[in-house]
């Protein structure tokens, strides 16, 4: 009897709610640490970055108009559709080299977190709005908005946790993102997109790319068309060159470095803030 | 419907406010750790008064050795005293602040309009008051910190540069330093170079207010100060109040520094008449909004759009109005719009309007005579513009309005945003859904629904995309001068 073939995997880009391949036609080998297994990783261009911000870029206006309990929910069902394909992450994980045990405690706390923003949603809002009360007969409130189309950088050395800890906040805030994945973790990442393409997130609010860093960083935080970027890493270089670029167009430079992202003091609102604008409006009272 | 331009024949009898009462110090030191000290090379600048171009007094001008001696009496002031001090009684002192300004308020307002040639009606009714409410407000946030951040600490950053601007010297003075000292950080302060008189006359009330030497540090000077301080690695936080391309420096500049930074940058504010709003209100909510202390404010409404139902009565009740606005002496308080800062600030404006013209924008100007001598200029409007000229798309920082007509919702919105900043917006409509949708679709930081350029201590205040990052006043503005744990 022969022995049945697995099918295997095709990784590639997550673009616009589609899974394109790199429209560069370049790819990076990986190989895990066994040598067991060998994937064709896509090596994402500076062209399927503009690619992807033009998608988020679309897709913000339908977002951040979606009620903030609509919002809570798609998070929280991604954090159902993760629950439920635990299995291939832990799998994914392990072969990026991970224990068992470290796998399984990787999912357990990117399901929670995802929980933890999927709430936040609908009650940020409320704790840091206000009615300012002015010395003069207007009523005076502030509300935050989303910031925009948001650039991430995600962390190197964690490829899930690290992955779902940036992404929820910019999302559950109601900005758009492009992230660039962990280059040397790279599976999880679009195994990730799938999850979110089937949780009833719209296309282009999350778009993944897989590539080199070094390549796509200057990319991502001068487009003239990103409002803020997400940088996780301590390489000062690289902090150096994601800042001074920001000046470009006075993108919100946000920075995370030395983060244990499996730790909870990692999680808050704060976060959330920090790719929300607040705004201010007055109206006169009377007539 | 058509109206003529007409001129009225109403005529004010000159009424100045008295400077006899006013003591300007002829030379001016720097303020650092709580004495005044001259500058290390001894130099000195001087400054004038924009409306006759006469000489008010002489300023030192701090070099980087007057920087670094600033900057170490902060950090020793923060290290040892102020940031070790009981919150309530750092209040304390802020509130003093605040007192003594309400008692020599009147000679502030004064000072300031010599200086910087705005109105004495605005520096006394609106730029002095908001200065003394700023201190006061803030003050009380000393002791309540752990109120305004949930689930957090708030810790003071350390010592924080901050440089402000010419257009509201005192109170950009205060929407500095009144966060940073509650939130108990220590601080060096530069005015800008053509407005340092007020900042001066401020550390004079830091003396009498007993404020531990050190922890407020007034250097003037002009942009080679500030990056001077910008680029001092003992400072930990920046703030700055300026122009965009300043602001885009500065962020270049500390890059991969760690410090921290808040810029309140420019702005080109859509200013929205839906053909709904009451028109007469909306007509004085126009001329708030661009011909405001002369056109220098950087939430100015530089940009009108008007509902082509009614653009042909608005923008002539906006040239009968404009014609009736009294520009002249600034202490005199019958004047509307006073002298233009400087002369650097007068040539930019007048390069404007030259270029709206070369464009083939139509001009409309106040028939009002001017001064001879001094920086003036006359209220002007530009009608037949478009998106792309570049009177609408720059900020020009003078009393110039580039009007604009549109017709659907939708429309006006799309134009509103098409620009790079994002600091202000005004909607003017009796409907209040609308005000609801367009006050929600403009991305700026401060939306006037039926109102213009108002503001208050209690109301955050800032930018989005390139007009800063950051808010400045309310809880928010503690926001940039507290890291939270």
């Amino acid at each position: 009897m022969n022995k049945r073939e697995d099918i295997k995997k095709t990784y590639k880009l997550y673009i616009g709610g589609k899974f394109p391949r790199t429209e560069s036609g370049r790819y990076i080998k990986w190989i895990d640490q066994k040598q067991s297994t060998q994937v064709n990783i896509c090596r994402g261009s500076r062209k399927d970055f503009r690619n992807a911000v033009v998608a988020a870029r679309e897709a913000l206006c339908g977002w951040s108009s979606r009620t903030a309990y609509n919002r809570s929910q798609i998070l929280y069902r991604i954090g159902e559709m993760l629950e439920g394909r635990r299995s291939q992450f832990l799998d994914e994980l392990i072969l990026q080299g991970s224990s068992k045990k470290e796998a399984e405690k990787e999912i357990n706390h990117s399901i929670d977190r995802l929980i933890y923003y999927a709430g936040w949603a609908d009650k940020y809002q409320q704790i840091f709005s206000r009615v300012n009360p002015v010395a003069l007969p207007y009523f005076n409130f502030s509300y935050l908005d989303p910031t925009g189309v948001v650039s991430a950088i995600a962390p190197n050395d964690s490829s899930l946790i690290g992955l779902v800890s940036i992404i929820a906040p910019i999302i559950s805030g109601g900005n758009t993102v492009v992230v660039l994945a962990s280059e040397e973790n790279p599976l999880c990442a679009i195994t990730f997109a799938e999850v979110l393409h089937t949780s009833d997130v719209p296309g282009g609010v999350v778009n993944i790319l897989t590539g080199h860093r070094s390549e796509l960083i200057g990319q991502f935080s001068s487009h003239m068309d990103v409002n803020a970027i997400v940088y996780c890493g301590n390489e000062t270089e690289e902090i150096k060159l994601v800042q001074e670029n920001a000046a470009l167009n006075v993108k919100r430079p946000i920075v995370y470095s030395d983060e244990n992202w499996l730790d909870k003091n990692t999680q808050d609102p704060y976060r959330i803030l920090n790719t929300l604008e607040t705004k201010t409006t007055w109206h006169p009272v009377g007539v | 419907m058509k109206t003529k331009t007409k001129k009225t024949d109403w005529f004010y009898s000159p009424a100045p406010e008295s400077t006899d009462h006013i003591q300007i110090n002829r030379k001016n030191d720097l303020f650092i750790d709580g004495k005044f000290i001259q500058p290390k090379k001894g130099k000195y600048f001087k400054t004038i008064n924009p409306a006759n171009e006469q000489k008010l007094a002489d300023v030192a001008e701090a070099d980087q050795s007057d920087v670094d001696k600033a900057v170490k009496a902060a950090r020793t002031a923060y290290d040892k005293v102020w940031s070790k001090m009981d919150p309530a009684e750092r209040g304390k002192y802020i509130y003093r602040i605040a007192r003594l300004i309400q008692e020599r308020a009147r000679e502030f307002s004064i000072i300031e309009t010599m200086d910087g040639g705005k109105p004495i009606r605005e520096s006394r009714d609106i730029d002095i008051p908001l200065v003394s409410a700023h201190f006061f407000y803030y003050a009380g946030w000393a002791d309540k910190l752990e109120y305004a951040f949930p689930g957090k600490k708030a810790k003071p950053i350390g010592v924080a540069g901050q440089i402000i601007p010419w257009n509201f010297p005192l109170l950009m003075a205060a929407w500095k330093l009144a966060p940073a000292l509650a939130t108990g950080n220590t601080v060096i302060l530069k005015p800008a170079e053509t407005t340092p008189l007020t900042a001066m006359k401020l550390a004079e009330i830091i003396q009498e207010a007993d404020l531990p030497p050190g922890v407020v540090n007034i250097i003037n000077g002009a942009g080679k100060t500030g990056q001077a301080l910008v680029e001092h690695p003992d400072i930990n936080k920046i703030a700055f109040t300026g122009s965009t391309d300043v602001g885009k420096l500065i962020m270049k500049s500390v890059a991969g520094t760690g410090k921290k930074y808040t810029l309140e940058l420019g702005g080109k504010a859509a200013n929205i008449i839906f053909e709904d709003a009451a028109i007469d209100q909306a007509v004085e909510g126009i001329v708030d909004g661009i011909f405001f202390n002369q056109g220098h404010v950087c939430c100015a409404g530089s940009r009108l759009f008007v509902q082509e139902s009614v653009a042909e009565t608005v923008i002539s009740k906006l040239k009968d109005r404009m014609e009736s606005l009294i520009v002249g002496d600034p202490l005199d308080k019958n004047t509307d719009i006073g002298a233009i800062n400087s002369k650097m600030q007068l040539d930019k404006i007048k390069m404007y309007v030259d270029i709206g013209q070369k464009e083939g924008a139509l001009i409309h100007q106040s028939s009002c005579s001017l001064p001879e001598k001094g920086y003036w200029h006359a209220p002007t409007i530009f009608t037949d513009v478009s998106q792309s000229h570049r009177i609408v798309q720059e900020e020009i920082f003078g009393p110039v309005l580039a009007i604009q007509t549109f017709r659907t919702v939708d429309e006006v919105i799309a134009k509103a945003n098409n620009t790079p900043y994002g600091l202000s917006g005004g909607v003017w409509t009796d409907k209040g859904a609308k005000i609801f949708q367009v006050s929600k679709a403009i991305r700026s930081g401060v939306l006037w629904a039926n109102t213009f350029n108002k503001f208050d201590p209690t109301s955050p205040f800032g930018g989005y995309k390139e007009s800063g990052m950051g808010r400045e006043g309310g809880l928010e503005g503690l926001m940039p001068y507290v890291n939270l744990v």
